[in-house]
């Protein structure tokens, strides 16, 4: 019986939405704010990648929110799992010598690949939430390879908080010169398609990715001592 | 290419389900890892290349690995 009442509910709760969707067009855009981004983003930032020049750029702020809301997340799972550091128990098995081998020789690569992307964000897809995801990766092939390996964690946490220093401190400084709103773009902007372009973008990028890459790592690495 | 995207699409519902039915939670982990990666290659595929490496990295490596390590943590005694 109550399966019954709940299907009849399911299906007039699906009516209701597919009805109310059928009432928006599909496939055209009904403000004019994503045409103005893909005609003026290119002269008016100097990115060649228009995601970027909208993340960065036009949402900006938005951006440091999500920064900040990834940092919270660190911050409560470090308090969730806080324990007394157990002294090393000694008997963790090492691996085999061809998986110690491959993921030192692969984590460098990682490494840069995932640099790469955030240092090229302004001009090919994906950038510092991308990058910093794929470094994150890399540690946790690490943790996962190489037994008993641990990337220091003041190291992490260095460079964690001066990259999160850096995006507020460059924002602040385009504030203060631009006078008209946070992260104001107030570097020159370059060529189009060129490394160093696109004014305060590269700089962000990269601080946002070495933020993303060791909050992302420091949770694994909490993840990883918990589980001993 | 409508094919294509149409075959990944039946394969990522059949990973779904699977993922839904499986009783070992290891599979069900591995199962749900593989709806991301072809979450990835749809992305791919319908010119969204950033969301696509966003997906991939963070849905099918990270959230896989983090839900390995819980359930490694906690009793498995479901087979």
């Amino acid at each position: 019986m109550r399966s019954i009442i709940s299907f009849v509910l399911l299906l007039i709760i699906t009516w209701g939405i597919s009805l109310s969707l059928d009432r928006i067009p599909f496939g055209e855009s009904k403000t004019h704010v994503g045409d103005y981004y893909i005609e003026k983003g290119r002269e008016e930032t100097g990115a060649s990648n228009v995601v970027t020049s909208v993340v960065v750029n036009y949402r900006g702020f938005d951006t440091l929110g999500e920064v900040t809301v990834l940092f919270v997340a660190a911050i409560g799972l470090s308090a969730v799992l806080y324990t007394r550091r157990k002294k090393q128990k000694g008997e963790v098995e090492p691996a085999s010598l061809v998986l110690t081998t491959g993921c030192r020789f692969l984590f460098p690569l990682i490494l840069l690949f995932g640099a790469y992307i955030f240092i090229h964000g302004h001009l090919t897809p994906g950038g510092g939430f991308q990058g910093g995801a794929i470094i994150a990766s890399a540690f946790l092939l690490v943790y996962m390879g190489c037994r008993g390996r641990r990337i220091s964690e003041t190291g992490s946490k260095t460079v964690e908080s001066l990259s999160g220093l850096i995006f507020l401190v460059v924002g602040l400084i385009g504030l203060a010169v631009g006078g008209r709103y946070f992260l104001f773009n107030f570097l020159p902007k370059g060529e189009l398609n060129s490394l160093f372009s696109a004014g305060i973008i590269p700089i962000i990028y990269i601080a946002i990715g070495c933020k993303v890459g060791s909050e992302l790592g420091g949770i694994i690495d909490r993840l990883v001592e918990e589980s001993g | 290419m409508i094919l294509i995207v149409g075959a990944l699409i039946l394969l990522m519902l059949a990973a779904a389900i699977a993922a839904l039915f499986f009783k070992d939670l290891i599979n069900a982990v591995i199962a749900s890892c593989m709806v991301s990666l072809i979450a990835a290659i749809l992305f791919y595929l319908l010119q969204a290349p950033d969301v696509a490496m966003a997906e991939a990295s963070i849905g099918a490596a990270l959230v896989s690995a983090i839900f390995i390590i819980a359930i490694r943590r906690t009793q498995r005694n479901e087979e």
